[in-house]
């Protein structure tokens, strides 16, 4: 297939923008709008674009993991943020935060509740990314070799 | 107790675990917790014989009060008894039935499993705890039937086996609980000692009767005993005579004598009693299979040990007591035997059975004993307990009379089939002798249980008068105390054992006429067509009702999803709610053009024909939507709507290229004005929400509160966010485990629906 030089720059760009939006709307989502969904629909807005531009082999070069990684682990993530409070006492799910003070960027408060977003934001990613695995391939069904 | 109970368990299941590094010790190690129950019972026989009950429980599940407990009384002693001496006999007789066949080391396991748990049953005080033992053994004995061979006519038999108990236990427990709500106890014995009454009272024992009945093979549930005669011999000795059949037996005498007068309890029992007495024996004097005669037979005792279990009066009690431990002494030793004829001559057909010569001299007797005391012949402990049962109805009114005609004309029937089974083993001209007998120790077992018949029936007064006194004061405080004789003096019982033995005896002549009539009685339809026929019934209706509900169709699942969705709020809304007034058009002139765009791709979707130009204008539906949330201010629900529009525009699209490009009319033309009537129906719905839910008040207390608490308890000023990951995390942690099993099963279905594997390459 020939490939564009522009459409594959923008893309680039485009998809390089989106993710780092996501990845702030995972992170600032407690104070602002955003948070694990939002951010990771985004981040699938972004692949869904990887995909249209390239095609799947673009989209599995995004990431270094197979998708059902990314779902896994987001849901680990998720799993592991609810329950380790109970093993240290607390009830399911609850929040502790601390405040950091790093240069530039002001106060930043990390809330537990960061973690359990951030596997939110996994599991919706992985979805994404197990949706264009199962339906984008190059053959479709007209190919008879790819029925048997 | 309860760690004797508890070692079953382990031994069974490292049997189970170990048995290719145990090999025959299986069964050794199998025996060892029944011999601990034996000692046990020896150690407390001297209290339990003064009227004592030790008590040990364990907690199961405190808050819902439920306990695991042993309370070993007279009759859980006899019982427990019986089910320890048998299993330890059973488990040499399978040393030598099974030799070295791994299946055999699998039985020995399942067979320790369970012993535990009818050991659990009959002392179990508790009744859910009674209830899981009981249920246990109907798992276990599944297993035991329809393990070992695998062939589809075992599994069949294990199958109808747990189907029928299992139906009947479900009852049972529906009983249970009504009972003990009505008792307000739990406890067995409290519930005995101090019966409740009322008319729930009777339900919750019909419940359990029907329990009762399925368990003992009573009739018209009594074909999986039969049927359950392809599961080896050992296994058939243990659980379908000495053991799992008497668990019913075992609960009807335990609850006859508070409960006997409730209501049609009686008449029920003595009826359902009588009938299986007299059919099975008909039966069983029909049968050439051996084991089936004695199946049969064990159907025809089990009904006799109910109606005398489940009479309720005291000398009916005690008569079960002795009956129990007879019937398992010689019931038991002919199985053992009918198992070892089979084994050395490949045959239990009677017709079949070659001479059996000098080597068989003691299999040979210990079947006659063991057949004599079946048929109640003196001085066996068979007519001891048959004495005893015919005693306990002569001196009553008229229901002990026409109980006692039953009981007669089903020892006579008994009789019969004893002889029957007794002609093989009589000694015959020799024509031909069967070359190999058995060896002593594969007949020592039955040898055992013959020398018990024989020296409980010649001694019965000194060797069971105490147990059987301490098992009947157990469960009925007028009963026991006398002394067993064989003995009584001339009177009405021993006239009518006279009877039984002379009208058996011409029955047995006659055979060959009765076999005649027999065989134009023999009843077209049997009982286990009747479940295969409901079972196809039921199995029929299934995929009927499957056909309708499931048709297969998309457009018709998801007209009926919106419906309902729709029409349920609707519904209620427009019941109790009032009717909302007509709200603002519009309050800018951006909303208008937004709308206008909204309603215009909207129409688009419905009528292009290009599958690829309606997923793009519903794009632009979506995209207008974000846009009006936009517009107002919520940035959020922009966003999202935003990304999640994106992506399902590219996700439709990588489906519809599977699809053809255009629509198909003439596929449509068919339902279309019942479509367009569910659309317009669904969209006058959601208008009407809208408008309804719009107009309620939105800001309630929690909204509010949650709103107040965000900030203090959430850590985070971004509300929907604390709602989702704080107020209502487990919520969202559900929704993502929803989310991640789409995702899988999305994989999976694409790729089967691709019919190849594309595990390879993807890696």
């Amino acid at each position: 297939m020939r490939r564009s030089l522009i459409v594959d720059l923008s893309a680039r760009l485009i998809i390089l923008s989106a993710i780092t939006l996501s990845i702030y709307l995972l992170a600032a989502g407690h104070n602002q709008p955003g948070g694990g969904f939002i951010g990771g629909l985004v981040g699938g807005a972004a692949i869904a674009f990887a995909y249209v531009a390239g095609a799947l082999p673009d989209v599995r070069r995004l990431l270094p993991v197979q998708p059902w990684t990314v779902l896994g682990l987001g849901l680990a993530v998720a799993v592991a943020a609810a329950i380790i409070p109970v093993a240290i006492g607390h009830s399911v799910l609850e929040q502790g935060y601390t405040t950091f003070h790093p240069p530039l960027l002001g106060d930043v408060k990390v809330t537990s509740a960061l973690v359990f977003d951030t596997g939110v934001y996994l599991v919706v990613l992985g979805v994404v990314l197990m949706a264009f695995e199962a339906l984008g391939e190059q053959d479709a069904p007209e190919h008879p070799e790819g029925l048997e | 107790m309860l760690l004797l109970i508890a070692s079953f368990g382990i031994v069974g299941a490292a049997i189970l675990l170990a048995a290719p590094v145990l090999r025959r010790w299986s069964y050794a190690l199998g025996a060892a917790p029944m011999v601990g129950v034996l000692v046990y019972l020896a150690a407390t026989w001297s209290d339990v014989r003064s009227g004592d009950a030790p008590y040990a429980s364990a907690e199961w599940m405190p808050r819902l009060d439920l306990v695991i407990d042993a309370r070993v009384d007279g009759f859980s002693t006899l019982m427990a008894l019986l089910i320890a001496g048998m299993g330890v006999l059973v488990m040499a007789y399978a040393t030598m039935y099974f030799g070295s066949k791994p299946a055999g080391y699998r039985i020995a396991g399942l067979l320790a499993l369970f012993a535990g748990s009818m050991i659990g049953v009959v002392t179990a005080d508790h009744l859910i705890w009674l209830y899981a033992a009981w249920e246990l053994t109907s798992i276990t004995s599944y297993l035991l039937i329809g393990g070992s061979q695998e062939t589809p006519e075992q599994r069949r038999a294990a199958l109808q086996a747990l189907l029928v108990t299992g139906a009947g236990g479900l009852t049972m427990l529906a009983g249970f609980v009504v009972l003990a709500q009505s008792a307000g106890t739990w406890s067995l014995h409290e519930i005995v000692t101090d019966p409740p009454s009322g008319a729930s009272v009777g339900i919750g024992l019909g419940l359990v009767l029907a329990g009762i009945v399925t368990k003992s093979a009573q009739y018209p549930f009594h074909f999986w005993l039969p049927g359950a005669m392809v599961a080896p011999t050992p296994i058939s000795a243990y659980l379908h005579s000495a053991t799992m059949v008497k668990a019913g037996i075992y609960l009807a005498a335990r609850l006859a004598p508070a409960f006997a007068t409730v209501g049609v309890w009686r008449p029920v029992v003595i009826t359902f009693g009588l009938v299986t007495m007299i059919a099975g024996a008909l039966r069983a004097l029909r049968q050439h299979d051996l084991k089936l005669l004695l199946a049969h037979g064990t159907v025809s005792q089990l009904g006799f040990m109910f109606v005398l279990a489940a009479a309720g009066t005291p000398y009916a009690t005690e008569a079960v007591c002795l009956l129990i431990l007879a019937h398992g002494l010689f019931k038991g030793a002919l199985f053992l035997v009918v198992g070892i004829v089979d084994h050395e001559c490949g045959t239990r057909d009677r017709r079949e059975i070659p001479v059996l010569g000098q080597g068989w001299l003691p299999v040979r007797a210990v079947a006659l004993v063991s057949a004599a005391s079946m048929a109640g012949i003196p001085p066996l402990t068979g007519f001891a307990a048959k004495e005893l049962a015919y005693d306990a109805f002569t001196h009553g009114d008229a229901w002990q009379t026409v109980t006692l005609v039953g009981l007669v004309t089903g020892s006579i029937l008994t009789f019969a089939y004893s002889a029957r089974l007794a002609r093989t083993f009589l000694p015959r001209p020799v024509s031909e002798v069967a070359g190999h007998s058995p060896g002593w120790w594969f007949m020592a077992p039955a040898l055992v249980l013959g020398g018990a018949t024989l020296v409980t029936g010649l001694g019965v007064g000194p060797t069971m008068t105490g147990l059987v006194s301490a098992a009947a004061g157990s469960l009925d405080d007028h009963a026991g105390g006398h002394d067993l004789a064989l003995w009584h003096g001339l009177n009405l019982p021993l006239a009518l054992s006279g009877l039984t033995v002379a009208a058996g005896v011409g029955l047995a002549l006659a055979h060959r006429r009765v076999g005649e009539v027999q065989g134009r009685l023999a009843p077209s339809m049997r009982a286990d067509d009747g479940l295969a026929a409901v079972i196809r019934g039921l199995n029929a209706t299934a995929r009927r009702v499957a056909g309708v509900v499931q048709p297969g169709s998309l457009p018709t699942y998801i007209g009926v999803i919106l419906l309902v969705v729709v029409g349920v709020p609707v519904v209620g809304l427009a019941a109790f709610g009032s009717m909302p007034a007509w709200p603002h058009f519009a309050e800018t002139i951006d909303q208008v053009a937004v709308a206008v765009v909204l309603a215009v791709t909207a129409v688009a979707v419905a009528t292009v024909r290009r599958r690829f130009a309606a997923v793009l204008m519903l794009g632009g539906v979506g995209y207008a939507m974000a846009l009006l949330f936009a517009l107002h201010g919520a940035a959020d629900l922009a966003l999202t709507q935003f990304a999640v529009e994106t992506l399902s525009v590219v996700v439709f699209m990588l489906v519809i290229r599977h699809l053809p490009v255009r629509f198909r009319r003439e596929q449509l033309r068919g339902g279309q004005t019942l479509r367009i009537g569910v659309s317009a129906l669904v969209a006058a719905g959601v208008f009407f929400l809208a408008v309804a839910t719009g107009e309620a008040d939105r800001s309630t207390e929690v909204s509010d509160e949650i709103v107040a608490r965000a900030v203090p308890d959430g850590g985070g000023r971004n509300v929907v966010n604390v709602v989702l990951v704080d107020v209502r995390g487990l919520d969202t942690l559900g929704e993502i485990s929803v989310l991640t099993v789409a995702g899988v099963g999305v994989v999976a279905l694409a790729r089967i629906g691709r019919g190849r594997r594309r595990g390879e390459d993807v890696t």
